[in-house]
């Protein structure tokens, strides 16, 4: 196939619903549950379609009940079936945490690697829709600090699609974040590439002035920051995670050694959120090519607000410009 | 005229099937009001013999295992052993009902259902020798690992048998549970799920008086814990959890009724923890002694020995062999556990992932050089 007829143009939403189409073909073990997941299509409209071409058995609407969500979801990959579970907000995955944490993400290593949990926990995730409380959290770093758990967050349509497919591929457990503000960004994207591997940066952008590093929902801003950037005269490279677990340190150290600046960016709180471990790790790898301390631009560490003020609280391009003007560039190389 | 026949009359236009009146009828689905009993009942006459000596048989092993963990842990052999010691009877009958393909998921207290089961002592003990979480290949033995967290293993069970029924294969999983597991979130949603699937899943609550110190009525104020399963629509049932005979009879069948598609049940066996809760408890601190006297006499053991003897069906000769087999279990657990095992740090990086992340290939590398290090001075 070449690449000319494989473009198409989709949405993340699109993407996502493709990805688990075509795993489900692929594979007659891939099992899709959550909360109305069957003729609504979930809430997103992710798993559109999948009850009417699959059937109930293999894409099924459960009760109300997260923990017996993830939990049935273990029993039926300890079975030998490859469950694709869907939570339905960021904040209503809470419920299954204990089974997450204790069970999950720790089954392989129970019980040296005889019981290992192919489980994709599909979590919409972030702000930047106008949702209500509880509808807009970003829960990466409980995720990420569990060991056991791999923790992968596209920020492109490509990516959701990749990415999801080789979540769910992966015979490891996989906390999908998928950020529900980029969920309805159309672009044009070829299906038929190589799926990415989980654990690869990717730099969406390059330049020599310093480098955003980001994940998810925060990539398009960056972008945004980096084009408005050269109004100042800086030239910024933009880097997009992709995996939060494992954490691509060997390209974000590459990157950071070139470049001597970087800023960290993204919606989770800063307190103990996912920047602050890139940040130290960044500091503790490549102090001498650091020509300025690196710089986080974070949710602030409170509930996230009411949606008529989210737009205080998440990172914008003018915080992320603010921070780069304070790498130091005065007593710096 | 039901209950839900007055809140919702049948002339309001609207209503959804279902809605008007009760989906499933709750009569059938009540417990009986005492707990079933075989032993020195018109049952009795009508069980097999040869499965009742066999039940004998494996509930004196059960004992004497459970004695032997115990002293184990008093000589620091095992970090904790929570001893199914009185309950014997619902742990042999657990492992004795379900058949080679069926899967259990037992919870910390069930390692006698487990080497009931036939999984070796040593590898079902690791976990609470503190020697490894998980000693048995849950595949191979198709057994789950050991549940700590309370009740979380009953959706793994749920999962598995609905995996199962898909499948079209005859697998039925048995979840066992404490009584105060009960209280949990996850055993409500487990029971939830197991009835709207109609999953091939029984779920086996010991209801042994106490959740360490807190006693069934500080816990729940149900009718019984039976009962629990009319609200979800599937049968309860109460059980003497002593008698070996009626727990094997109440289990194989709601068992081999989940086997043939007829959905899951909750059983509810009343028996007695006669230990403390694990060798680190206090049980003088929240119960009288005169209490567990008592139930002593209610002994899984005496009842049957009480019951079995006149009827002809125990006899000298197998009580003799049924104590030289624990004997010689207790001898090969002696053995067993006070050598040392064999403990690989290294494995510690090994199964967290498929593959190690490079941190984790970073942090292995540390730990091998300071193992190497120590090695250099030891040698020295
Ligand atoms: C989720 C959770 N909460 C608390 C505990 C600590 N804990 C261990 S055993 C136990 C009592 C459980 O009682 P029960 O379910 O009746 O079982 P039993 O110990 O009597 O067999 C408690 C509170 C736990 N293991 N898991």
């Amino acid at each position: 196939m070449t690449t000319a007829t494989a473009l198409r143009t989709s949405t993340m939403a699109q993407a996502l619903n493709l990805a688990l189409k075509d795993e489900m073909r692929a594979d007659p073990t891939v099992h899709v549950l959550g909360e109305d997941v069957g003729a609504l299509g979930g809430v997103f409209r992710i798993t559109d379609g999948l009850t009417a071409e699959f059937g109930e058995d293999r894409c099924l609407n459960t009760p109300l009940a997260e923990a017996g969500i993830l939990g049935t979801a273990i029993g039926m990959a300890m079975y030998g079936l490859r469950p694709v579970v869907e939570m339905q907000f960021d904040a209503f995955a809470y419920p299954a945490m204990e089974q997450l944490v204790s069970h999950v993400a720790k089954m392989r290593n129970r019980t040296a690697g005889r019981l290992p949990l192919p489980i994709t926990i599909r979590v919409p995730y972030g702000g930047g829709i106008g949702g209500v409380e509880h509808h807009s959290d970003s829960s990466e770093a409980y995720y990420a600090s569990t060991p056991g758990l791999h923790v992968v967050t596209p920020a492109t349509v490509e990516d959701a699609y990749g990415l999801l497919r080789a979540s769910i591929a992966s015979d490891d457990p996989v906390v999908f974040l998928e950020p529900k503000r980029l969920y309805w960004g159309k672009s044009e994207w070829d299906p038929s590439l190589a799926v990415p591997p989980i654990g690869k940066a990717a730099l969406k952008r390059d330049g020599r002035s310093a480098v955003l590093i980001t994940y998810g929902p925060s990539l398009p801003i960056c972008l945004d920051a980096a084009e408005a950037a050269k109004a100042e005269g800086w030239d910024l490279a933009v880097l997009d995670l992709r995996t939060l677990v494992p954490f691509d340190e060997q390209t974000v150290c590459e990157v950071v050694r070139s470049i001597g600046r970087a800023v960290v960016v993204h919606e989770a709180t800063g307190f103990g959120g996912p920047g602050a471990e890139i940040a130290a790790r960044v500091t503790e790898r490549c102090f001498h090519h650091l020509a300025a301390p690196v710089l986080r631009v974070t949710g602030f560490d409170i509930p996230f607000p009411p949606p008529m003020l989210e737009h205080h609280h998440l990172p914008g391009v003018d915080r992320i410009l603010d921070a780069v003007a304070r790498l130091q560039w005065e007593d710096g190389r | 005229m039901t209950v839900l026949d007055h809140r919702h009359p049948a002339t309001v236009p609207g209503w959804l099937p279902g809605a008007t009146a009760p989906r499933t009828d709750p009569a059938p689905l009540l417990p009986d009001s005492s707990p079933l009993r075989v032993l020195g009942t018109e049952a009795q006459t009508k069980t097999d013999p040869a499965l009742l000596r066999e039940l004998y048989r494996r509930l004196v092993v059960g004992r004497r295992y459970n004695q032997q963990a115990t002293t184990l842990t008093k000589q620091g052999r095992l970090a904790v052993y929570p001893a199914s010691t009185g309950q014997e009877a619902c742990e042999v009958a657990a492992a004795l009902a379900l058949r080679p393909q069926d899967w259990l998921f037992p919870s910390y207290r069930d390692t006698l259902a487990v080497v009931s089961r036939g999984v070796d002592p040593l590898e079902a003990l690791t976990l609470l020798r503190g020697s490894a979480h998980t000693g048995y290949d849950p595949k191979a033995t198709r057994t789950a690992p050991l549940s700590t967290p309370l009740a979380t293993q009953a959706p793994h069970a749920v999962g598995l048998a609905h995996a199962a029924r898909l499948a079209g294969d005859q697998t039925v999983a048995l979840a066992m549970l404490g009584d105060g597991g009960t209280s949990e979130g996850d055993f409500h949603e487990a029971l939830n799920f197991a009835a709207v699937l109609n999953a091939p899943v029984v779920f086996l609550v010991q209801n042994n008086g106490y959740a360490i110190s807190v006693p069934l009525t500080q816990q729940s104020a149900a009718p019984s814990l039976a009962h629990k399963a009319v609200g979800y629509g599937m049968p309860g049932r109460l059980v003497d959890g002593n008698d070996a005979a009626a727990m094997h009879a109440v289990l194989s069948e709601a068992v081999e009724r989940a086997r043939a598609g007829g959905g899951p049940t909750l059983i509810e066996a009343l028996t007695y923890r006669i230990e403390a809760h694990t060798n680190a408890d206090d049980a003088t601190r929240y119960r009288e002694e005169a209490e567990v006297t008592a139930w002593r006499e209610h002994d899984p053991i005496l009842l049957m020995e009480r019951h079995l003897r006149p009827a002809g069906v125990l006899d000298d000769e197998l009580v003799r062999e049924a104590a030289e087999e624990a004997e010689a279990l207790a001898a090969r657990m002696r053995a067993e556990f006070h050598a040392e095992p064999e403990l690989d740090p290294m494995s510690l990086f090994t199964h967290v992932y498929a593959e190690m992340t490079p941190q984790l290939r970073e942090q292995s590398a540390q730990l091998a050089a300071e193992l190497a290090a120590e090695a250099e001075v030891e040698a020295r």
